[in-house]
């Protein structure tokens, strides 16, 4: 396999962005991410995106976006892996590169969650239709399912969840793109309104629209950037059943413990290695399994873990410094893309007042649906 | 008339109708066309029994359209007596009230209605035994 290197990045601002159509917001990324790297032509191009055609009534987006951002006839397609597409297309773009196949390839995302669909039954075409969905269960329905499992089993506590949400608007109230760029407190979260119990409207990513790219590209290509290299050193991606009801522990994300395994296995790591993480917080409830499951702390233990301020901007191993889905925003196909981004900047020291002093290895953790699939990317700062 | 997709999941919806695998024994509800722990294709049909108890459940209290009328109800994991898992709603019940490990038993009721012809859709709810 050929090395394959991060060179630019863009994205838009998340939140209601009633100006900019679906193509809009992908060709704004599209655009920021090629002026970033300083290129002037791609090999091929993947985008992500879970629903449009629920959302916005449009398939075949990968055509669509070569064409608007004026690179066809270059080979373009979608993937979707519901809302771990984002993260399913660097993957994608990652063995384009590593195979030889191309030299420079844009990973993209996007999603177009505001223009009037019914977004809670568009989410929930990731669920599975006939068995969970048919009965009236909805995405938050399934993770407060998986909460109530945690705190029962484990002994996890409401403010340990809500502990999850306050840190993360407190990373992206730094954050210029987040949609909710402001800090909540641990009342705040808890007493909000109830969406699924125990999970409140503050446990939950909101509905969002944005677009995020990244620029990768083959050794031959990132040596004649006199820039900060930053090599993807680690992928991984797993899957686990569609259906909550199907897992023997409903408290376990196995395709998350895979997908990780995988990642750290190809870059030669432990998770005590890395320097910050961006984990796919759509549910307080998400990033504290997701925690155990990438062996940031003991199985069980995510709750007591985040509460010490372990996870925090300033603790051992900071988790969404973005702000994460939580207050970044959850534009579902930009999401993975997002993390990336974040990584990205973080290790090329332009995060601004969020920057994690001395990172040099980032971790990025995309998740679809209830847990059926996920996909881990490992970030290396080469030079100094 | 109601549509294929939904007349082909009757007998599991109305009769809780099951697969067992004939090689390693392992049950699958719903039905599957290969056993994923012995990779056996042939399996003998079986009814899953309607008593068991909640493994986990939710309030829902933010609906999907064809459900928000109902809100809020109560949607649960259960496991049958064999060990099987299914998610459902429970009914006849203050779903504050619910504990994890309540007994529960299946019965038949309408689920929703089909689109705009308003075709009444059945299945398996669970009430509290
Ligand atoms: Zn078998």
């Amino acid at each position: 396999m050929k090395d394959v290197y991060v060179i630019g990045c863009g994205m838009t601002k998340f939140g209601e962005i009633w100006k900019s159509s679906f193509r809009d917001l992908f060709v704004e990324a599209g655009l920021k991410a090629i002026k970033n790297a300083g290129i002037d032509h791609l090999d091929s191009m993947y985008v992500g995106t879970m629903t449009s055609g629920l959302f916005v009534g449009q398939e075949h987006v990968g055509a669509l976006m070569a064409d608007y951002l004026g690179v066809a006839p270059i080979p373009a397609v979608r993937v979707e892996s519901a809302c771990c597409s984002g993260g399913m297309a660097v993957r994608i773009g990652f063995l384009d590169i590593a195979s030889g196949n191309s030299d420079i390839v844009l990973a993209g995302g996007v999603e177009k969650m505001n223009d009037g669909a019914d977004v809670t039954f568009a989410l929930s075409t990731a669920a599975d239709q006939e068995y969970e969905c048919y009965h009236g269960v909805t995405f938050p329905g399934l993770y407060a399912m998986i909460a109530r499992a945690h705190m029962k089993k484990y002994g996890t506590t409401r403010d340990q969840l809500a502990q999850v949400a306050v840190k993360n608007h407190y990373n992206g109230s730094m954050n210029p793109n987040a949609q909710f760029p402001r800090k909540i407190t641990l009342e705040q979260v808890k007493n909000a309104v109830l969406v699924a119990d125990p999970l409140t409207v503050l446990d939950s990513s909101p509905v969002s629209d944005g677009g995020a790219c990244v620029i990768l590209a083959s050794e031959k290509i990132a040596k004649k950037f006199p820039k900060q290299m930053v090599k993807i050193i680690g992928s991984g991606a797993a899957t686990d059943s569609l259906a909550l009801d199907q897992r023997k522990d409903i408290t376990a994300l196995n395709a998350v413990k895979v997908s990780a395994k995988k990642a750290f296995k190809m870059a030669g790591l432990k998770p005590k290695d890395i320097d910050l993480a961006e984990v796919h917080d759509c549910f307080t409830i998400a990033e504290l399994c997701i925690m155990e499951e990438l062996g940031f702390c003991e199985k069980g233990k995510s709750g007591k873990f985040v509460e010490d301020g372990n996870t925090a901007l300033d603790g051992k191993i900071p988790v969404n410094t973005s702000g994460g889905l939580k207050s970044k925003g959850h534009p579902v196909g930009a999401t993975g893309i997002a993390q990336v981004v974040e990584i990205y900047e973080q290790l090329t020291g332009k995060a601004g007042q969020r920057q994690v002093k001395n990172a040099k290895i980032g971790l990025a953790q995309n998740m679809g649906g209830s847990g059926a699939s996920s996909v881990v990317h490992i970030l290396k700062k080469l030079n100094d | 008339m109601p549509s294929p997709k939904y007349r082909r999941e009757m007998p599991q919806r109305y009769r809780l109708e099951a697969a067992k695998c004939k090689k390693c024994g392992k049950v699958f509800f719903p039905p599957r066309l290969i056993c994923d722990k012995c990779k056996s294709e042939e399996f003998e049909k079986i009814t899953l029994p309607e008593n068991g108890k909640i493994v986990t459940f939710t309030i829902i209290r933010v609906a999907p359209q064809q459900f928000e009328t109902e809100v809020p109800y109560a949607i649960a994991i259960v496991e049958l007596e064999n060990g099987v898992r299914l998610t459902t709603q429970v009914v006849d019940c203050n779903p504050e009230k619910l504990k994890i490990g309540n007994e529960i038993k299946l019965v038949f009721r309408k689920i929703q209605e089909e689109g705009k012809t308003g075709i009444i859709k059945y299945g398996y709810k669970a009430v509290l035994a």
